[in-house]
């Protein structure tokens, strides 16, 4: 059937008339869509789309800084960014995601799983608030008081040492800014693995039990492949949002551990002051991440008809 | 007679062990009680059903075979095993579920191939199963299917598949054909016949289906509140129904409550109307005079005719009050001189076919009702 057959709903009569009234027509057709999509359009338009392509202009401007003029363009900045020490900053933002990433999942799913599957049903919603809670708090607030579980007289060294331990350097490691990512985004995590886990058909698990397959193996071959998508989506939101956070970097990894999103910072609000390339770097991030998350649209899903 | 040639259609040997056995399992989900104290024992090779309203437990009695649920009390035996605290996945039944319960992330081979995996099974001889299962239900050109691509009815058979392939020593089906339409089902009721007859496992079927029921059993349990109230075969359950319930539920009935009047020889029931009903003594499961009961008769078994017919048991003068022309056969409803309604069902032949308003006289022999326990 064609297109027109499909949506063409009006009475005969009125489809005789002039084309005046065809157009008249066609237009109140889109008022409807427009009602509904304008608004947040006209928002993605203005701060989303306006902005990346001004970023996009100025990261083809060599070294530009504050106040300016625009003389003449090319890809200095982008070349700028395959100097090896910026490679390994960009290395070290991946390392530091994925790791955030894996870590939120082997943390999150067995809460997640333990919410959605066993705790009783009634304590679910109270209990997923409480998971969820240091959400609602400042994330400047909650990395600060990682710095004073960590910090050289901190509350874990001030145990080692009451208990006759030498003190440990726990500040300004990978390990603290996995630590204070890890708490940061777990919620997220764990939201959408409860979510994928709710839906979870049990009778599924009774098929594999019946057929031989043991708790053990029937979590592997049914319940991870069955919430796939869902781990997916938990691991790119994480793995997004922890690629552009500065803040745990910044307080709990130190000097060292300098990361993209921190180096984009610098150039703009820090030291540093260079436009251009502080352009260049946010275009690559936005670059990685759109690529993510295509490939996870186009092969996270590879049922035909899909399943959620 | 119709009932003797169903005895020896059921494939059993007498002194051979049961494939399932249940003694006096009973199953209490938070204080209601699903299954009270059941006993049962499914000779092997045999078809067996399952049957009765939806709430009466069947369904749980299925899940205590298979192990999803383990009994509050009593023992199950599987192959003379006393499986009551080996887990569902140890056991070596194999069950179709209602929903299908297919796995959708994987293909119709996959799901097939699933327990063959599991229980480490070689290559070759995995994809020789497979594929014999998959012809054996006539899907093998669907294996790279996933299974929303597929229909119901498809789904149901690659469930099928998924089952029978491991071999398994009881295939419990948990009211498999529900979800398909009439035509479908009644297809698929017939493959599931061929299928039990050439594989020789033990089927234990879950229905509330009477007719499936009857059609494809050897034996059939009726459930009733956690109970069992019969175990027979379909023509026992049918011709000789030991409870009202029983009698009503398989098929249709008329139901006539009174009191039993005479002991020995000439049995007889008085109802409450004043009829006064001959039963014959094997039909009787009374022994006490004076004892509350209900007389069972089948519509079929009832002779309409204008005039008395003379030297039969039971014979009432009525009147036709409906009749619905049904094709085959003409259904009436007669009511008597006392005011009892009774149901007729007659094959569809000129002379029975009486005009409503119409006087007419009730038959039926002794031997053709049942006293039943109130």
């Amino acid at each position: 059937m064609s297109r027109s057959a499909v949506t063409d709903s009006r009475p005969q009569s009125q489809q005789v008339k002039g084309s005046g009234s065809l157009l008249r027509w066609r237009l109140t057709r889109l008022i409807g869509p427009s009602v509904l999509l304008g608004p947040a359009g006209l928002w993605l338009l203005l701060l989303l789309v306006v902005p990346v392509l001004l970023i996009l202009r100025i990261s083809l401007v060599p070294g530009l800084r504050p106040e300016q003029a625009i003389t003449n363009y090319g890809l200095d900045n982008y070349l700028q960014i395959l100097q090896p020490t910026y490679l390994r900053v960009l290395l070290r933002s991946v390392t530091f995601a994925s790791g955030t990433t894996a870590l939120c999942l082997v943390v999150g799913f067995p809460v997640a799983y333990w919410l959605a599957l066993i705790a009783p049903k009634r304590w679910r919603n109270l209990l997923l608030v409480v998971f969820i809670l240091p959400l609602w708090t400042s994330s400047l607030l909650r990395t600060y008081a990682w710095i004073t579980l960590l910090r050289t007289s901190g509350v874990i060294n001030l145990v080692l040492s009451s208990l006759g331990l030498p003190e440990q350097n726990l500040m300004n490691t990978t390990g603290a800014v996995l630590v204070g990512m890890t708490y940061s985004f777990l919620p997220y995590m764990v939201l959408i693995l409860y979510a994928s886990l709710e839906k979870l058909d049990l009778r599924l698990l009774e098929a594999a039990a019946d057929l031989g397959a043991s708790p053990n193996v029937a979590f592997w071959k049914v319940t991870v492949p069955q919430t796939l998508p869902g781990i997916a989506a938990g691991g790119l939101l994480v793995f997004v949002t922890s690629l552009g956070d500065f803040v745990v970097p910044t307080l709990l990894g130190g000097p060292s551990s300098m990361t993209i999103s921190r180096l984009i910072y610098n150039q703009f609000l820090g030291v540093s002051r260079n436009w251009g390339f502080g352009s260049a770097l946010s275009i690559v991030l936005i670059s990685a991440v759109s690529i993510a998350i295509a490939l996870l649209l186009k092969y996270g899903d590879r049922n035909p008809d899909g399943f959620s | 007679m119709f009932q003797t040639a169903s005895s020896t259609h059921a494939p059993a040997q007498e002194q051979a062990i049961s494939d399932v056995e249940l003694r006096q399992v009973s199953k209490i989900f938070d204080g209601e009680v699903a299954v009270r104290g059941v006993d049962l024992s499914i000779r092997p090779g045999e078809f067996f059903s399952i049957l009765g309203p939806s709430g009466c437990g069947k369904t749980t009695t299925l899940r205590l075979i298979s192990g999803f649920e383990v009994p509050s009390a009593g023992d199950v035996l599987i192959q003379g095993q006393n499986v009551k605290r080996t887990p569902a996945y140890r056991r070596p039944v194999n069950t179709v579920f209602q929903s299908y319960a297919l796995f959708n992330h994987m293909t119709v081979w996959d799901n097939v191939a699933f327990g063959l995996k599991i229980q480490g099974c070689n290559r070759q001889h995995l994809q020789k199963r497979v594929k014999e299962a998959l012809q054996r239900v006539k899907m093998e050109t669907f294996a790279q299917r996933y299974p929303t691509q597929l229909s119901g009815g498809q789904q149901q058979r690659v469930a099928l598949a998924r089952a029978l392939v491991n071999r398994p020593a009881v295939m419990l089906l948990d009211e498999p054909l529900g979800a398909l339409d009439l035509k479908l089902r009644k297809q698929m009721q017939i493959e599931l016949s061929t299928l039990h007859r050439a594989l020789g496992i033990t089927f234990v079927l879950v229905t509330h289906d009477q007719e499936e029921a009857l059609s494809l059993s050897n034996r059939i349990a009726v459930m009733r509140d956690g109970y069992i109230e019969q175990i027979g075969s379909p023509s026992e359950i049918y011709e000789r129904p030991n409870t009202a319930f029983v009698a009503n539920f398989i098929g249709d009935t008329n139901l006539l409550s009174g009191q039993v009047e005479a002991l020995g020889e000439s049995m007889r029931v008085k109802t409450a109307s004043g009829l006064q009903i001959s039963v014959d003594s094997n039909q009787m499961q009374l022994p006490n005079r004076y004892q509350a009961t209900s007389v069972s008769v089948r519509p079929e078994k009832i002779h309409l005719s204008s005039q008395r017919r003379p030297g039969v048991d039971n014979c009432f003068e009525g009147r036709v009050k409906h009749m619905m022309y049904l094709g085959t056969h003409v259904h009436c409803v007669v009511e008597l001189t006392t005011g009892d309604c009774l149901t007729v069902l007659q094959s569809n032949q000129p002379q029975h076919r009486p005009d409503a308003q119409m006087p007419v006289y009730v038959s039926w022999s002794a031997e053709d009702c049942r006293a039943l326990a109130a």
